[in-house]
C-alpha cells in the first residue's frame, strides 16, 4: 500500500523536476493579526470560558458589597432591634403603638368554686377559648370558660398545630384553681402565628382533653421603645393604635435583632479579608522561598525543602489552632491578625514547592541559558525571565487558595475558634445560625450560602485560569 | 522496596519530633496558663500544683522531660480532669474519631470511584452534567453546612417514619455512624469524583485501549478490566493527605452530631488550656497522620509497579 504511493510520488516528481528556486512572494507570509503577548492571549480565552466569567463578575460583585455595600446600606451592624428578634427576611413591617404594659390582674370568677367537690375522671377542655384583647407582642391575653369540676388549667404555647396531646410538649403556665380563666402570655412574642393550647387539670394531674386557639399577635412597640430606636421624636403627635414603621430588614435579623444585610456586609470584610490578604501573603512568601531554593539549587535547596516537607506534614487545622492562641487575643480585639499570621505561616509550602518546581524547569530553558551567555546576572534573569513564566501557575494558585482560606477562616469561627464576638464573619454568623436552624432558617442559610457562592466563584475562576493560561490548551484548539 | 519503606519510615520519624517540638514552641508561648482559674487559690498551693505538673522548671528542661516521656509513650496527665492520664483519654476517644474518618474515607472513596466511572461513562450527556453540578456543590459547600442540613432531614426522616429509625446524634451503633461519616465524606467525594474522571477521561486515548477495542473485546471488559482499574491508581495517591484532611475535619462533625471523638476533646482542651492534653492529642494526631501518609505511599508501591522503579 504504501509502496504503490511512494511510486506515484516518484512519478510526479520527476515530471515536475524543476531546481529553479520559487519566486518570494512578498505579502503571503506576513503577520496579518495584531501580534498578542501572553497576557492578552489568556484575556480573550478566558472571555471565552463563560462559567469564568460569570465566576469572575461574582467575585467583582462581592468585592462591590464589601466595599462599596455599607455606605449605602448604613445601618450599624451591632445595633440591636429588639422589636424584631429573629426576624425572617421581609418587606417593611409596621407596628402599632401600644401603651406602656399595665399588670393584668387576669380573670377570677368568684361565683364559681374554687375546689371541686369531687374529682372527675376525665375533665372536658374548656370551651369558647378567645383572647381577652387584641393580642400584641407586648402580651397575648386568651380567656376560655370553666369547666366544672376543674382544679385548674394548664397553658401550652406552641408554633405549630398540636397534633394530639402528646405533641403539646412542656407547659407555658399552669392556673392552680377551676376559676382562673385566664392566661397572660409575655414570653418573647414574636409577630408570628401561635397555637395555644389549654388542658384542664384537677389540681394535679392533667386529663386527655384540650382545645387549642390559634393566635396572630401584632407587632406593636410602646412610645418609650420607639424613642430610642429613633423610629419618633419626643415631639411628634401619635396615639395609641397608629401605626408606625418599624426599621426595615430586607435579610431578616438574628437572634439578638442585629441586621443581617449589615452583619453579612461586616462579616463579608472579614472572611474576604481573610481569605484573600491571606493567600496573597503567603503565596508572596512561597515565591520568594521556592525561587531561591529552586534558582540556587544544591544543598542548599535540599535543605530548605526539607524544612518545607516538615511544615506541610503538621497537621493543619490542629496548628491552625495552636498558633492563633499562641498568638493570643486581647480584650476587645477581633482575632482577625492571628489567624492571618497563623495561615501565612502554615500556609506557605504548597506555593514554594510549586515554585521550585517550574524554576528548576525554567532555569534549564534555552533562553536563560542564551541569557546568561549574553551576561545577564542573576536578579536579572530572576526578575526579566524566572518569575514572569512562572507568574501564570502562581495566578492559578493564589485563585484556589482563596476559597481554601475562607473555608479554614469559616471553619474555625464555626467550632469558636476564629474571630470573636461580636466581630461578625460567615463562619461565625453561621455558628450562631446552626443554634436556631429549626425555627430561623434565615441566620443560617443566608451566611452560608455566600460562603458557597464565594468558594464557588474562586474555583471557577481558578478551572477558567488553568486552561486560559495554560499554553499546552492552545495548541489543542 | 525495603530500604524506600525504610527511608520513608526514618523521614516520618522526624517529622514527628518536628511536630512535637513546633506544639511545644506553640504550647508555651500561649498567653496565661492553666492554673490561672480557680485551682490556684494561694501562693502556696500554686507553687506546689506548679511542682507538681513540673511548670517549676526552665523551658529547656520542661522540653527534655517532654520529649523524655513521650518517647517512653507517655503523654503526662491532664491538668482540667481530675488526675485523668492523656494516654487515657487518647485511648477513649481516639478510636471513636478513627472509625469515623476510616469509614468516612472509606465512603469518599467508594463513592467518588463510582460517581467518577458513572461520568466519564456518561460524558457531556446528562447523568454526566447532574453529576458534576452535585460535585461542584460538594466542593463549594461548608462541611458544618451538609451536617447542620444531614441532621436537619434525620429529624424530618425520623418524623415521618413516626420512630427513631436513624439516631439524631450520639453514637455507638452502625446506624449512629452512617449519616456523619457521610457527611464527612463528602467534600473528599466531590474531590475524588474529579479526579476520577478526569483520570478515565485520559485513559481512554491510551494505545492499550485502542488494541483492545481493536481486539475486539466487549466494552464492558474494556471498562471494567482495563479503563477502571488502571484510572483508579492516581486516585488512591490522594488519599493518603485526604485522610489527613479528613480526620482533622470531623471536629465539625462531631460537634453537630455529639459525637464523643478526640476532636472534641482537643477543642475543650484548647479552651482550657490544659498543656498536656493539647500536646499529647496533637503529636498523636500528627504522628498519626504522618504514618498513614506513608502507609498509603507503600500499599500504593505494591499495587503500581512503575512506583517502585522510580
Amino acid at each position: 500500500m504504501s509502496d504503490s504511493i511512494l511510486l506515484n510520488s516518484k512519478s510526479t516528481n520527476t515530471e515536475s523536476l524543476d531546481f529553479t528556486p520559487s519566486e518570494i512572494a512578498l505579502g503571503v507570509e506576513q503577520i496579518t493579526r495584531p501580534s498578542l503577548s501572553y497576557w492578552e492571549d489568556a484575556w480573550i480565552r478566558l472571555k471565552k470560558n463563560t462559567r469564568a466569567l460569570i465566576s469572575l463578575y461574582i467575585v467583582i460583585g462581592l468585592t462591590l458589597f464589601t466595599l462599596i455595600g455599607p455606605l449605602l446600606w448604613q445601618v450599624d451592624p451591632a445595633l440591636q432591634d429588639l422589636n424584631q428578634l429573629s426576624q425572617a427576611p421581609s418587606f417593611p413591617k409596621t407596628a402599632i403603638f401600644i401603651e406602656e404594659h399595665i399588670r393584668w390582674e387576669g380573670i377570677i370568677l368568684e361565683d364559681f368554686p374554687a375546689e371541686p367537690d369531687e374529682f372527675l375522671a376525665n375533665l372536658p377542655a374548656p370551651a369558647n377559648l378567645r383572647t381577652a384583647e387584641t393580642p400584641t407582642t407586648q402580651a397575648v391575653r386568651i380567656r376560655w370558660d370553666p369547666v366544672v369540676g376543674a382544679g385548674g388549667y394548664a397553658v401550652y404555647r406552641n408554633q405549630h398545630l398540636p397534633e394530639g396531646i402528646n405533641d403539646l410538649g412542656l407547659p407555658l403556665g399552669t392556673k392552680l384553681g377551676g376559676n382562673e380563666v385566664s392566661y397572660e402570655d409575655r414570653l418573647n412574642v414574636e409577630g408570628r402565628d401561635y397555637f395555644y393550647s389549654i388542658v384542664t387539670t384537677d389540681g394535679y394531674d392533667e386529663s386527655d382533653n384540650y382545645v387549642t386557639l390559634k393566635v396572630s399577635p401584632e407587632l406593636s412597640i410602646t412610645r418609650a421603645d420607639a424613642l430610642v430606636r429613633g423610629l419618633i421624636t419626643e415631639d411628634s403627635v401619635i396615639a395609641n393604635g397608629d401605626e408606625i414603621n418599624l426599621a426595615f430588614h430586607p435579610f431578616g435579623t438574628d437572634y439578638l435583632g442585629r441586621d443581617m444585610l449589615a452583619r453579612l456586609m461586616e462579616g463579608a470584610r472579614v472572611s474576604l479579608f481573610i481569605g484573600i490578604v491571606a493567600p496573597f501573603l503567603y503565596v508572596m512568601f512561597g515565591i520568594f522561598y521556592g525561587g531561591f531554593a529552586g534558582y540556587f539549587g544544591g544543598k542548599l535547596d535540599a535543605m530548605l525543602m526539607r524544612f518545607a516537607d516538615f511544615v506541610v506534614a503538621l497537621p493543619f487545622l490542629l496548628f491552625m489552632i495552636l498558633f492563633k492562641i499562641a498568638f493570643g487575643i486581647g480584650p476587645g480585639e477581633s482575632g482577625v491578625l492571628p489567624m492571618l499570621i497563623a495561615l501565612v505561616l502554615l500556609g506557605w509550602p504548597a506555593t514554594a514547592r510549586l515554585v521550585r518546581g517550574q524554576v528548576l524547569q525554567i532555569r534549564t530553558q534555552g533562553y536563560i541559558e542564551a541569557a546568561r551567555l549574553l551576561g545577564a546576572k542573576d536578579h536579572y534573569l530572576i526578575i526579566r525571565h524566572i518569575i514572569p513564566n512562572t507568574m501564570g501557575v502562581i495566578l492559578v494558585t493564589l485563585t484556589f487558595a482563596v476559597p481554601a482560606a475562607i473555608f479554614t477562616e469559616a471553619f474555625l469561627s464555626f467550632i469558636g475558634m476564629g474571630v470573636a464576638p461580636p466581630t461578625p464573619s460567615w463562619g461565625s454568623m453561621c455558628n450562631e445560625g446552626v443554634k436556631t436552624m429549626l425555627s430561623h432558617p434565615h441566620e443560617l442559610i443566608f451566611p452560608a450560602l455566600f460562603i458557597s457562592i464565594t468558594v464557588l466563584a474562586f474555583n471557577l475562576l481558578g478551572d477558567g485560569l488553568t486552561e486560559a493560561l495554560d499554553s499546552r490548551m492552545r495548541s489543542r484548539e | 522496596m525495603l530500604a524506600y519503606t525504610i527511608k520513608r519510615l526514618l523521614a516520618g520519624v522526624i517529622t514527628v519530633w518536628f511536630i512535637a517540638t513546633a506544639t511545644f514552641i506553640a504550647m508555651h508561648s500561649v498567653p496565661g496558663d492553666p492554673l490561672m482559674n480557680d485551682k490556684a487559690v494561694t501562693e502556696e498551693i500554686r507553687k506546689n500544683l506548679e511542682v507538681k505538673y513540673g511548670l517549676d522548671k526552665s523551658k529547656p528542661e520542661q522540653y527534655f522531660i517532654f520529649m523524655k516521656n513521650m518517647l517512653a509513650g507517655d503523654f503526662g496527665i491532664s491538668f482540667t480532669q481530675q488526675n485523668r492520664k492523656v494516654n487515657d483519654i487518647i485511648r477513649d476517644h481516639f478510636p471513636v474519631s478513627a472509625t469515623l474518618g476510616l469509614l468516612a474515607v472509606f465512603f469518599a472513596a467508594i463513592g467518588g470511584i463510582v460517581w467518577g466511572a458513572l461520568t466519564a461513562l456518561y460524558r457531556n450527556r446528562l447523568p454526566d452534567i447532574i453529576i458534576m453540578f452535585l460535585v461542584i456543590l460538594g466542593i463549594s459547600v461548608p462541611s458544618f453546612v451538609f451536617a447542620a442540613l444531614g441532621q436537619l432531614s434525620l429529624v424530618k426522616i425520623n418524623q415521618l417514619l413516626g420512630a427513631s429509625v436513624i439516631p439524631v446524634a450520639g453514637w455507638g451503633t452502625f446506624a449512629h455512624m452512617l449519616v456523619p461519616s457521610l457527611v464527612l465524606g463528602l467534600g473528599t467525594m466531590a474531590l475524588l469524583t474529579r479526579l476520577m474522571r478526569s483520570s478515565m477521561l485520559e485513559i481512554v486515548n491510551e494505545d492499550y485501549i485502542k488494541t483492545a477495542k481493536a481486539k475486539g473485546l466487549s466494552p464492558l471488559r474494556i471498562f471494567f478490566k482495563h479503563q477502571l482499574r488502571n484510572a483508579i491508581l492516581p486516585v488512591l495517591t490522594v488519599l493518603g493527605p485526604q485522610i489527613a484532611a479528613i480526620t482533622t475535619g470531623g471536629f465539625v462533625v462531631e460537634l453537630v452530631f455529639a459525637i464523643p471523638g478526640l476532636g472534641r476533646y482537643f477543642v475543650q482542651a484548647v479552651q482550657q488550656l490544659d498543656y498536656t492534653v493539647i500536646m499529647g492529642t496533637t503529636v498523636f494526631y500528627g504522628a498519626f497522620l504522618v504514618f498513614m501518609v506513608i502507609l498509603v505511599d507503600i500499599i500504593y508501591g505494591f499495587v503500581d509497579p512503575r512506583v517502585r522503579l522510580q
